[in-house]
């Protein structure tokens, strides 16, 4: 009986949490393009993408800052995971670790516009992206200290004693160990910069040409309810959902092996 | 070079990278707080605690209420809605939780502003839900769902609801599933077992989730701001105004220092509470 | 049912998916007696103590209490109580308020509970322990409160699941005593589930020694150790000196060490094993006089123990060697007046190994 009850109530809850989303996807190949009556399917608001210029130089901004905020932070948030899971535990290096996590993204947004303002750095993706990597750093960082937490630190001594140096050793032992943790690590960050809005608007600066995906998307629902916005969500949607999908298989081998 | 040595040298450029563009900038903003705005929206560098006073008054001082209601509000009915869900996930054969804990987080990771604006289409005047409703007979004009408190607590919930099912199954998953069957063989029907046993021992899971939630809601921006309909403020619709519109950068910086500072408040708190509760539980089998 | 149960199997089975983990087990446990369920891992015997606890329900079979037929009452009616192998003490409370939690789940008076939870605290030696948290006590006295929890309900039945795993050596001794101890005390029947074999020889009255979802045997410790009916009892049960070969007349007939002396009544030439104990096996430089099965062999290997050397011997013609467990530095060995005098051992010598053909058994499964 309760367990039944318990069974519904998830069912419920799984409805409350992909309904909405689903409800996007399907009005996104409504012809009429109005949220409420189906008209036929229809692409066309995929095809207004395509063509909007405005809509694909803000993608391609996007995927600029994700890949090279990815790949700064994954480089940096591994190093500096290797570097802290051998020394001894420090609250201090903890909460700074834990502070991007959860800093609402607002103050963590105004903080960055301010410095950059103060020390008169020119706003634009580069900034964006210097700002991006706070955030990506201490995500990368956990994932991969997850996988050290089941690391055997015996390999390591074990292929210098077998004759191997200390890059050697890296190349060859520890980075093949860890890598899946990696590798889950560089998605997750390439996700959440591809979609962080907050911290991109306030240190954008003012051109168009530094204009974000998210950014766009912020100023059409400002404007109002529009069929390409169901288009192109249901696009990042799924961008997002493969993305995740693949970091989090990487990330349960990491953990189950 | 020491193993500590070249621990430190491989974590430098990532603290480095922290502090240079995290600790510093908040730290612009602390020492942003303590002067006065300029005539053209710079900053004259008068020292005062004017902008603290000012986030007393009654007209902020009310909004950072307000935020903090609608945090607490999301926060319960998150918690409310998260604790069954969760219970259910860890009932499931072990093989399928991981399945289904990965169904509840997938929406978590992307886009919150689609997510958020999900919610614009379901819920506005010609929405699904006002048509569905009107369809059936059940009204005659169209609810106003949009636009006030209710759009914004059902947005937070929505976008923080995967984190506390997850924080709440950690916690039930820790659990020794054998205290449970120990209660049930002393005597207890399954609705002590859950009030006496695993309840109690689930809290700080359910802690977590909360603390994570209201932290998250008290300074969303995007929320308010899009669910809002600009009619309901926010701390962070407000620290935002400050920075983008009144161009009063200290009295933002201010607003949030206070803003970190409560955070900080209900994260030691938690932190406080788990750590008495891991120390109770700190028996190798118990 | 036999007479005086307490609790009756019947035909008990359980399977998991394709796998019959408790395959068809009948039992009879005497009131007031230590029963013990003694296997390997995986054998069933968790799955049958937790069927009885109430935890599984049996896919076939019947369980009686006092006659009662137990399907269908839940784990929470039924006067049986479990000692979890974790001990699962509640950890938010104190040792007081974990043993009367049961009590209050009777809905006894407060007063009642109270003087009951002080009596048996005051009999567990607890007394002085009764506000503290589970997390600041040992292993030894957690065990005490888990026991203490269980046996204040006074169930008819008070099941164990590896009791003394969790402890070490020196405890496990000390607290062996003391269940035997409570045991006697509250009067109540004891099942403890163990893969321990001394736990379950010192401990226990009768033994169920489990295989593969069955019991395979069910005796007193003593007739376990000492007549097995199987390969598996000769070799689960303490260690043991196999000799497979063919039955014949007035014994055993092994290829390449010829017929050897033991009670055998199977027909000639059928397959057959011979189970020697290490501690029946008398060593000597010569061959001793009628009345012994004798082999002759080098020594290989000598382990010293302390109060005994176990020695292993490379036996002429066949192929395992044999293990014999001697008294160390050849002192005299009580059970036999024929090493007087004899040496220490040493590696590479030639012995001749004896034993009396009573000490053989003949096994065929």
């Amino acid at each position: 009986m309760a367990r039944r009850a318990l069974a519904a109530h998830l069912a419920l809850t799984y409805g409350f949490l992909y309904g909405p989303i689903l409800v996007l996807m399907v009005l996104s190949f409504n012809r009429a393009g109005l949220p409420t009556v189906w008209t036929g399917f229809s692409l066309e608001w995929y095809v207004t993408l395509a063509d909007s210029p405005a809509i694909l130089a803000a993608a391609l901004n996007t995927i600029i800052v994700a890949v090279v905020s990815t790949v700064i932070a994954t480089t940096l948030g591994t190093l500096l995971a290797l570097g802290v899971e051998r020394r001894r535990q420090s609250n201090a290096v903890d909460a700074l670790l834990f502070a991007p996590m959860i800093i609402p993204d607002i103050v963590l947004a105004i903080a960055l516009l301010s410095f950059f303002t103060l020390l008169e750095v020119t706003l634009g993706l580069h900034s964006i992206i210097l700002s991006h990597v706070v955030f990506n750093i201490a995500f990368v960082c956990a994932v991969v200290r997850t996988r050290l937490k089941h690391f055997d630190y015996a390999i390591i001594e074990a292929s210098i004693d077998l004759g191997a140096d200390r890059f050697t050793t890296f190349r060859r032992v520890t980075l093949p160990v860890i890598f899946p943790g990696v590798l889950a690590g560089a998605l997750l960050a390439f996700t959440l910069s591809f979609d962080e809005f907050i911290i991109a608007f306030f240190t954008a600066g003012a051109g168009a040409s530094s204009t974000t995906l998210p950014m766009r998307i912020y100023s059409m629902i400002r404007f109002g309810v529009t069929p390409e916005i169901n288009a192109m969500a249901t696009i990042i949607m799924l961008i997002s959902f493969t993305l995740v999908f693949f970091s989090q298989r990487l990330n349960r081998a990491t953990v189950s092996d | 070079m020491n193993s500590q040595r070249r621990s430190l040298v491989l974590a430098l450029p990532g603290l480095g990278w922290l502090t240079v563009f995290m600790i510093v900038p908040c730290l612009i903003v602390f020492f942003f707080s303590f002067f006065e705005r300029g005539v053209y929206g710079g900053i004259e560098y008068n020292f005062g605690f004017d902008n603290f006073l000012r986030a007393a008054e009654p007209i902020y001082l009310s909004i950072f209420l307000g935020s903090a209601r609608i945090a607490a509000l999301a926060t319960l009915i998150a918690v409310i809605i998260a604790y069954p869900a969760a219970y259910a996930i860890s009932l499931a054969p072990k093989d399928r939780q991981n399945t289904y804990l990965f169904l509840v987080m997938l929406p978590f990771w992307s886009n919150y502003l689609i997510r958020t604006y999900a919610w614009i289409v379901l819920l506005n005047r010609e929405g699904l839900i006002n048509k569905a409703l009107g369809g059936a007979g059940i009204i005659t004009e169209p609810l106003p769902i949009l636009y006030n408190d209710f759009a914004v607590i059902t947005g937070l919930v929505y976008n923080y609801l995967p984190f506390v099912i997850l924080a709440i199954y950690a916690s039930l998953q820790r659990l020794n599933p054998e205290l449970r069957e120990a209660s049930t063989d002393l005597g207890a029907p399954a609705w002590v077992t859950f009030l006496r046993v695993t309840l109690p021992l689930t809290l700080p899971g359910v802690a977590a989730g909360a603390v994570f939630v209201f932290v998250l809601s008290i300074g969303n921006f995007i929320t308010p701001d899009l669910l809002g309909g600009g009619r309901i403020q926010m701390v962070g619709n407000l620290i935002y105004d400050q920075f983008l519109s009144a161009r009063d950068w200290p009295f933002g910086a201010a607003l949030s220092l206070i803003l970190i500072f409560i955070m900080m408040l209900l994260l030691f708190t938690q932190a406080v509470f788990v750590n008495r509760a891991q120390q109770a539980r700190a028996a190798p089998d118990g | 049912m036999a007479a005086g149960a307490v609790i009756s199997l019947q035909g008990v089975t359980k399977r998991f998916g394709g796998l019959t983990a408790v395959d068809g087990v009948s039992v009879d446990l005497v009131e007031g007696e230590f029963f013990a369920l003694l296997g390997p891992s995986g054998c069933g015997k968790t799955t049958l103590l937790r069927m009885v606890a109430g935890f599984e329900e049996p896919d076939e079979g019947a369980i009686h209490l006092d006659g009662r037929d137990m399907a269908r009452l839940g784990a929470n009616r039924r006067p049986i109580n479990l000692m979890f192998q974790s001990y699962a003490l509640f950890p938010h409370m104190d040792v007081r308020r974990n043993i009367s939690y049961g009590l209050e789940m009777e809905r006894l008076a407060k007063g009642e509970i109270a003087r009951r939870v002080d009596e048996i605290l005051e009999q567990t030696q607890l007394s002085a322990l009764a506000h503290r948290k589970p997390a600041q006590l040992s292993g030894g006295q957690r065990q005490r409160v888990a026991l203490a929890r269980a046996l204040i309900k006074r169930p008819r039945v008070l099941l164990l699941d590896e009791p003394l795993g969790a402890l070490d050596k020196k405890l496990r001794e000390q607290m062996q005593l003391e269940l035997k101890r409570l045991q006697h005390e509250f009067g109540i029947t004891f099942v403890v589930v163990t893969h321990d074999q001394e736990e379950a020889l010192v401990l226990a009255d009768r033994i169920a020694l489990m295989n593969g979802g069955r019991i395979v045997q069910l005796d007193a410790p003593r007739a376990l150790y000492e007549e097995p009916r199987t390969r598996f009892a000769a070799q689960f049960i303490g260690l043991t000196n196999l000799f497979e070969g063919r039955a014949v007349a007035g014994g055993i007939e092994i290829a390449g060490l010829g017929p050897l002396q033991a009670a055998c009544d199977l027909q000639a030439g059928s397959a057959c094993a011979l189970s020697v104990r290490p501690e029946r096996i008398v060593l000597a430089r010569d061959r001793m006089a009628e009345g012994y099965n004798a082999v002759s062999g080098e020594i290989t290997d000598i382990a010293y123990l302390g109060q005994s050397e176990n020695l292993r011997v490379a036996v002429d013609g066949y192929e395992t060697p044999l293990s014999v467990c001697v008294a160390p530095d050849g002192q005299a060995d009580a059970r036999t007046d024929a090493r007087t005098g004899a040496q220490r051992h040493r590696v590479g010598e030639t012995v001749w190994c004896h034993w009396r053909p009573a000490h053989g058994r003949i096994l065929t499964d």
